[in-house]
């Protein structure tokens, strides 16, 4: 059975002033792929992550989604790869590719509930009583229908995370992508968060996960990629990348991480 | 020793009908330098957010210049020499409205980007995430958060402007200064008649900054 992947990323290269971040990363994400990204600071992974949604620009290559280049080709002469983004589309690409925060990001003005609504409300136009309807779902599936009405300033950063996560879902994106989720989080609360993207992957979501989680990685991910110097280093099943590294690079990041498991 | 002054308030009270209309002028003045003033503010202060240079070179160069003139020269140029360049008259209304108005708009602006380039990067961030465009992110997420850190400064403005309609005498137009010269030229009384005026300036800025620091506290709560 040969299906179209949901993105489908080509010779991606992202530079920030003369640094190369990315320097030419291929993947394609199938429908319900779990894709866990690890790789050191500074390996580019929270860039990838964010060239995706169009949080950045890339610099050159093609994202696809859903077999849709996006972008038009705008050969320059000094790089004949490069695109440009209409921002209208961009706005439409965004709204199919959820997007979750290290730092959640939650509107501080809003109630949780507030926050879940707002996309469907400002950006889906919905009326006023269906998208509440549908918030309290979302914050239901995350555990937190009792927290409705709390301003982010009263929820502990667990039940940030998990209101931004139902902020994402609520408008029904075909990709979620988590840019470390659990990195700004007290060691205690990191586990409710990692519960409820489990669940998520459990219902056949596609998702791409930025994390330093190695354990979570291993029993979430159906696919790891190990990303170095803005390539894709190794990438393979989690049992081949995590157990059984191939590369020098890979096994020492593996190792570094696994130093205190007992 | 100076000679004890003996004050008489009875010919000011009894003109209380004059200083009333002079109430009733400010408070219009007032009113349409406020709107027009923090309206046209914004709108400047997000040209000077813009990226693009050709909105943001003509919203600096804007607030450059008036900020950096008098508003008494504007009041008097538009009332004294805009009607040489254009086809109609300019009523003294007109003329002070403008002044205060444009010179409010160059000030705030500066406030209202203050307060939006006060908002994390972040903020805006996740609204684009949610598929917003850049007005629905401005407009729904980063403004309301801006605001609320700008009732103090905006506050400010507002008791300047009030104050910057007395600059409307200059053309005559019918306020409580305005009013008070009046009253003292044909009372010989200056003394009585300017401090009724001072009190009834300080009346009437009181209660509206108290109503401020309400909203400041209200505003306040819902962000802890």
């Amino acid at each position: 059975m040969t299906t179209t992947p949901l993105l489908r990323v080509r010779a991606l290269h992202k530079t920030f002033g003369d640094h190369a971040v990315l320097r030419g990363i291929d993947l394609d994400v199938m429908p319900r792929d779990r894709i866990a990204i690890l790789g050191a600071s500074g390996s580019g992974k929270s860039t990838l992550l964010r060239c995706l949604n169009f949080m950045e620009l890339p610099s050159a290559g093609t994202v696809e989604l859903g077999g849709q280049a996006i972008g038009r080709a705008a050969p320059g002469k000094a790089d004949p790869d490069r695109r440009t983004y209409d921002q209208a589309e961009l706005t439409r690409v965004r709204q199919r590719v959820g997007m979750v925060f290290q730092q959640f990001n939650l509107f501080p003005h809003m109630t949780a509930l507030g926050n879940v609504m707002e996309g469907l409300r400002t950006v889906r136009g919905q009326r006023e009583s269906e998208a509440r309807a549908r918030a309290q779902v979302e914050l239901a599936r995350v555990g937190l229908a009792d927290k409705a009405d709390a301003y982010p300033a009263r929820l502990s950063g667990g039940q940030k995370q998990r209101v931004a996560i139902a902020r994402a879902l609520a408008m029904d994106p075909e990709v979620l992508l988590f840019d470390e989720p659990t990195s700004a989080l007290d060691p205690e609360l990191v586990g409710e968060v990692l519960r409820v993207i489990r669940a998520l992957a459990e219902e056949g979501r596609t998702m791409l996960l930025v994390t330093h989680e190695i354990g979570f990685a291993y029993h979430v991910a159906n696919r790891v990629v190990f990303l170095a110097d803005g390539v894709i280093h190794e990438q393979g099943t989690p049992d081949e990348v995590l157990k059984h590294p191939t590369q020098p690079r890979t096994r020492a990041f593996v190792e570094r991480h696994r130093e205190f498991d007992f | 020793m100076a000679a004890a002054y003996r004050w008489n308030f009875a010919p000011v009270f009894e003109n209380a009908d004059v200083l009333w209309a002079g109430a009733i002028g400010t408070l219009r003045l007032f009113a349409i330098c406020v709107v027009l003033g923090f309206g046209f503010g914004l709108v400047v202060g997000l040209g000077r957010h813009a990226k693009s240079r050709w909105i943001y070179l003509p919203a600096t160069a804007f607030v450059e210049f008036f900020r950096n003139t008098p508003v008494l020269v504007q009041i008097l140029w538009f009332y004294y020499a805009l009607p040489i360049l254009l086809p109609f008259e300019i009523s003294p209304l007109t003329a002070a409205a403008l002044g205060i108005s444009l010179n409010s708009a160059a000030f705030s602006a500066e406030i209202f980007r203050g307060g939006i380039e006060s908002i994390d990067r972040s903020q805006a961030e996740a609204a684009r995430a949610l598929g917003m465009t850049a007005a629905q992110a401005m407009r729904r997420v980063v403004l309301p958060q801006a605001l609320r850190r700008m009732v103090p400064a905006l506050t400010n403005r507002g008791i300047e402007i009030f104050k910057m309609t007395t600059l409307a005498s200059a053309v005559a137009y019918v306020e409580l200064l305005q009013q008070g010269k009046l009253l003292a030229s044909l009372n010989f009384n200056p003394i009585e008649t300017y401090t009724v005026i001072a009190i009834v300036f300080f009346l009437c800025l009181l209660p509206m900054v108290q109503a401020t620091y309400a909203l400041e506290r209200r505003l306040g709560r819902a962000d802890a």
